[in-house]
């Protein structure tokens, strides 16, 4: 951390224009592949660095950290709000492979997003908010950007379907739910920028401006639009909230932001579709998880307990087939 | 079949433990594990309670969709597997209602405060 803190000190002038340090170093949260620290430079610019752990190796879908900045950078200038980019620190370099950017003020937990009093008014809101926003983040031109993969639904369910089968776990709801999303997976036209991690947690929510940054870029790939207007209803997300839209909105509240921004109309067919394979996804997620567990390389309680979190997506998947049979 | 105590009272008084003198001392990624782990301990006391019946009336509903008898995992595997091969459509009513009763019996196990529950419910 001293080391980190002395790196980060020689930065600040190029942080905050009159800055000589930084102050206040902190870590925020502590994933496997991917640090955040919190901090301040000494003349009070409040910022983020985000950090790849030395010595770890990316994780399997993630893009790097320059690409996230890159991606972050290309949507501020369609208009979609996310932190401003301040540094990228090469892999290598005395940081490390990472960037810092400014903190935006708010709130990312999805319980209190979905339910709290203090986000009540910014709730009616929100899920129009979130369609106009994902259509700027869909009109960035894609030529330019840093190589990015391109996937499919169909290629998705590939993937999955891969990594359920290594699994050896019979979950006949699974089976059905593959079989009748792969007969019904939708050709990709044109692919898009799609974010990959658009939903309730990732995203920093004003109590009284609403939508106040899109976070989270490391899902980032070329894809359907509609994938990420799926993801964004997935059950799971809702966080005990009421409504389809991240526990907070209607569809058709979403829909219309995406329209009104400028976005090509997507059926609600189409983001129901995608919001089934979202659920399906994140079952095979919650089985990954487990299997760290069942292979003893996380020997942790809530590895194994989110393996019993598959049910939801079960759950989740025989309403939606019920829905459409 | 052993009881003073009964596998759910020793869960019950293993969960008390974790909330009222272990997880007060415990802060960060610690407290988070051992609510966690008191989520375990509650869904392996449901379990106990509930596990038996919901595979006996599970491997009953199987052996009724499928014309056949057997334990439940042949029976689930053949399940999976008439899916997989075009045998059986996903939206086949019948597969559907066993998915249904089977799914809310298993998440009233595993997590039955989650939302989607009372939504299948209540349909």
């Amino acid at each position: 951390m001293n080391d980190l803190q002395h790196a980060l000190g020689a930065l600040a002038p190029d942080l905050s224009p009159g800055a000589t340090t930084i102050v206040g170093l902190r870590r925020l949260s502590g994933g496997a592949s991917q640090e955040t620290w919190a901090f301040e430079t000494d003349n009070g610019a409040p910022l983020i660095l985000r950090r790849k752990p030395p010595g770890v190796t990316g994780s399997g879908n993630a893009v790097p950290l320059a690409t996230e900045a890159a991606l972050i950078n290309a949507a501020a200038a369609r208009g979609a709000p996310v932190p401003r980019v301040l540094a990228i620190c090469a892999p290598g370099s005395e940081v490390g492979e990472a960037y810092v950017m400014s903190r935006v003020e708010g709130e990312t937990l999805g319980k209190r997003i979905a339910r709290d009093p203090p986000f009540a008014e910014v709730r009616k809101t929100l899920a129009r908010q979130c369609g106009e926003v994902l259509a700027a983040i869909h009109k960035v031109p894609t030529e330019g950007l840093p190589p990015l993969a391109v996937s499919s639904a169909a290629t998705e369910l590939e993937k999955y379907e891969a990594v359920y089968r290594q699994m050896d776990a019979r979950r006949p709801i699974f089976e059905a739910a593959f079989r009748f999303l792969k007969d019904r997976a939708p050709t990709l036209e044109k692919p898009v920028l799609v974010h990959g991690d658009f939903r309730n947690g990732n995203l920093m929510v004003h109590p009284e401006t609403g939508l106040a940054a899109v976070l989270d870029w490391e899902l980032a790939h070329l894809g359907d639009p509609a994938e990420d207007l799926g993801w964004l209803c997935t059950s799971s997300w809702r966080f005990g909230g009421p409504k389809p839209v991240g526990g907070f909105g209607d569809h058709a509240d979403l829909l219309a932001g995406y329209e009104a921004a400028g976005g090509a109309p997507i059926a609600l067919e189409r983001v129901l579709y995608w919001q089934m394979l979202g659920s399906l996804k994140w079952g095979c997620m919650c089985l990954t998880m487990y299997a760290s567990y069942a292979s003893g390389a996380d020997a942790s309680v809530e590895r194994a307990m989110i393996g019993r979190r598959t049910s939801e997506t079960e759950i989740d998947l025989v309403a939606l087939l019920e829905a459409a049979a | 079949m052993i009881s003073h105590p009964t596998a759910s009272e020793l869960i019950d008084s293993v969960i008390r433990f974790i909330e009222e003198r272990a997880a007060p001392n415990l802060k960060d990624r610690d407290a988070f594990h051992a609510r966690v782990a008191v989520n375990a301990l509650a869904a392996v006391r449901r379990e106990i309670e509930a596990g038996a019946a919901a595979e006996a009336a599970q491997t009953a509903r199987l052996s009724a969709l499928l014309g056949e008898d057997g334990d439940w995992n042949s029976l689930n595997t053949r399940l999976c597997d008439q899916i997989r091969e075009g045998a059986l459509a996903p939206t086949d009513p019948g597969l559907l209602a066993h998915f249904r009763a089977s799914i809310i019996d298993q998440v009233r196990i595993d997590q039955p405060g989650y939302a989607g529950l009372k939504t299948l419910e209540a349909k």
